[in-house]
């Protein structure tokens, strides 16, 4: 352990190179997200609040606007996540072929969209998916339907256009972790394989996809945590007058509903903290679920 | 042969879904610039070909949006943050890397641990916070939170595991002191790290939505984001005016993006190595 041995000099440089970001670490991180639990704690609206005890955790289970939020998140969750992770893997490895002629255009152009503002790209996909607009326009003359998609009116409609909107955003984003990744993997196992007549797709599904486990258990917990926290598409794509989450809160989500708690109606912060803490322990759960799964296939 | 149409077959697919994938990812660029030509009702109604509204549009935007104070704040507030952030978060992620112990290899542990607390968890208290210092409606609020950033400590730390330990012992023999081999010779040696480390910065305080959109209240401090935001919320959105003010919040970063794409993809890809 001869690497830890410090002369003291080395040790007070340390903590000064360290003390800026710890400082400002504790204060906007730490002590904040042991507030916001003994906030959960709390009862009352405006500035008259007192302890409630579990009151908040009771209230979260009677109260329709939250189970709809959080059904709305996982769904997206449970669906868009596995979908972009997929064609972000079938990308990377088209992409990964040496004889592939415009690699650099392709991976180009499907990494651009995570360049745009969440905001910016929001308000084009508000305008592409117009019932009049151009999507419904190509989609029907291609004949793939007959009658315009009530994107922005209809729930289920609403909820499928936030899943294409995260993945046509965030799909090349992946994309660029899993191509590091298979520049990493050694080509001769490829080439050994072929040469003892192991077919593409197996050479796919027993030797690409298991090298790629660590970067897909990556990308499936940082998406996650994305995913869990999806506001500004909400805010901004299915709002209608100002009020995002529209119609009638198909696709309302937990941070919305945090923002609407705090912000929009009179504010109730405690109960707002409580749903918060929602988030956290999801996120946790989730995360540690998805190491179990990726440990349990080794 | 099987053996011979088998690979074309293959290939005109993967050909043709990554020409699909490719115009797909484009197209809403397309989109957005044919958008600013337009009017709003042909906007909506799908029209694809150039107009002649171009000029209307920028005017009618202009009329609505002090666009130079606007860029003004948007460009203070990214660049202070990130400068901040650089200096803060590189400066530990150097500390953590340099001088190792074993109380800082476990603070570091939990470092990381709290990488995946959401923001959602923290907005109330921090707006509380920032309520009672008095700091709403200031971009001291809006950039505090972020300069210490978990992970571009750890990014640095990881990219200080390249930096040559015989630099800083030449230098500590040249009768150097801590601090100025980080300001002198780190920083410098550091350069590509710290450009990939800019524009990851850089981006996301440029396009910050929520956190601004609790801090910032009055519209003389209000960022493009939040500004191309308030445009499409209305009942009835002027969606050309909309697409000019997409515009002008895309096109600071698509341009940082082609100057610098080759640090760009390395910066995101050099966190995770």
């Amino acid at each position: 352990m001869g690497k830890f041995r410090l002369g003291r000099s080395e040790n007070v440089y340390a903590w000064l190179f360290l003390a800026p970001a710890l400082t400002l670490l504790a204060i906007f991180m730490v002590y904040p997200i042991l507030w916001s639990l003994w906030m959960s704690f709390q009862t009352g609206k405006g500035v008259n609040t007192q302890f409630g005890g579990l009151a908040n955790i009771y209230r979260l289970t009677q109260d329709p606007v939250f189970l709809r939020a959080l059904t709305n998140t996982l769904i997206f969750l449970i669906i868009q996540v596995p979908i972009m992770i997929v064609l972000a893997i079938l990308a990377a490895v088209a992409l990964n072929d040496p004889k592939l002629r415009g690699r650099a255009f392709f991976r180009t152009a499907i990494f651009l969209p995570c360049v745009t503002s969440l905001v910016a790209y929001s308000v084009l996909f508000k305008s592409m998916f117009a019932t009049d607009g151009v999507v419904n326009d190509t989609l029907m003359w291609l004949h793939i339907i007959s009658s315009p998609i009530p994107w922005l009116a209809q729930p289920f409609w609403a909820k499928c256009l936030i899943i294409i909107a995260i993945t046509w955003r965030w799909t090349g984003y992946n994309m660029i972790f899993f191509l590091a990744a298979l520049q990493n993997i050694d080509r001769s196992i490829y080439e050994a394989a072929r040469i003892d007549g192991v077919p593409a797709w197996a050479r796919f599904v027993y030797l690409t996809v298991p090298m790629l486990k660590p970067v897909i258990l990556f990308t499936t917990v940082i998406s996650t945590i994305g995913t869990l926290q999806l506001f500004d598409e909400v805010n901004n794509i299915t709002a209608s007058g100002g009020v995002g989450g529209a119609p009638a809160d198909s696709t309302l989500t937990l941070s919305l509903y945090i923002y609407n708690l705090t912000f929009r109606f009179m504010p109730s912060l405690g109960y707002a903290a409580t749903v918060s803490y929602v988030i956290v322990v999801l996120v946790a759960l989730l995360t540690a679920l998805q190491f179990f799964v990726a440990r349990e296939r080794k | 042969m099987m053996n011979q149409a088998l690979p074309l077959i293959r290939r005109t697919l993967v050909y043709g879904a990554l020409s699909l994938a490719a115009f797909l990812s484009v197209f809403p660029f397309l989109w957005m610039v044919i958008g600013a030509t337009n009017l709003s009702a042909d906007i909506t109604k799908g029209r694809v070909m150039p107009g002649s509204a171009l000029w209307t549009n920028i005017q009618n935007f202009a009329a609505q949006v002090d666009l130079p104070l606007v860029l003004w704040n948007s460009t203070w507030v990214a660049v202070v943050g990130t400068a901040l952030t650089l200096l803060v978060s590189s400066m530990a992620g150097y500390a953590f890397e340099m001088f190792q112990s074993k109380f800082r290899e476990r603070l570091f542990g939990s470092l990381l641990l709290m990488l995946s607390i959401p923001f959602a968890a923290l907005m109330i208290p921090l707006f509380v916070m920032m309520s009672k210092a008095g700091l709403m409606n200031s971009y001291t609020a809006i950039i505090a939170p972020g300069v210490a950033s978990i992970f571009i400590i750890f990014y640095f730390r990881q990219a200080t595991k390249a930096f040559p330990g015989e630099l800083r012992d030449a230098a500590r023999i040249d009768g150097l002191k801590e601090w100025q081999i980080f300001w002198y010779i780190y920083m410098p040696v550091m350069r590509p790290t710290y450009a990939a480390a800019t524009i990851i910065v850089f981006m996301a305080n440029w396009n910050a939505y929520l956190w601004p959109l609790i801090v910032l209240q009055t519209n003389d401090m209000k960022t493009i984001t939040l500004v191309v935001s308030s445009l499409a919320s209305a009942y009835v959105p002027d969606f050309g005016v909309v697409m000019v003010g997409a515009i002008v919040a895309t096109l600071p970063v698509v341009i940082v993006f082609f100057v610098l794409q080759r640090r760009f993809v390395e910066g995101l890809l050099g966190s995770v190595k």
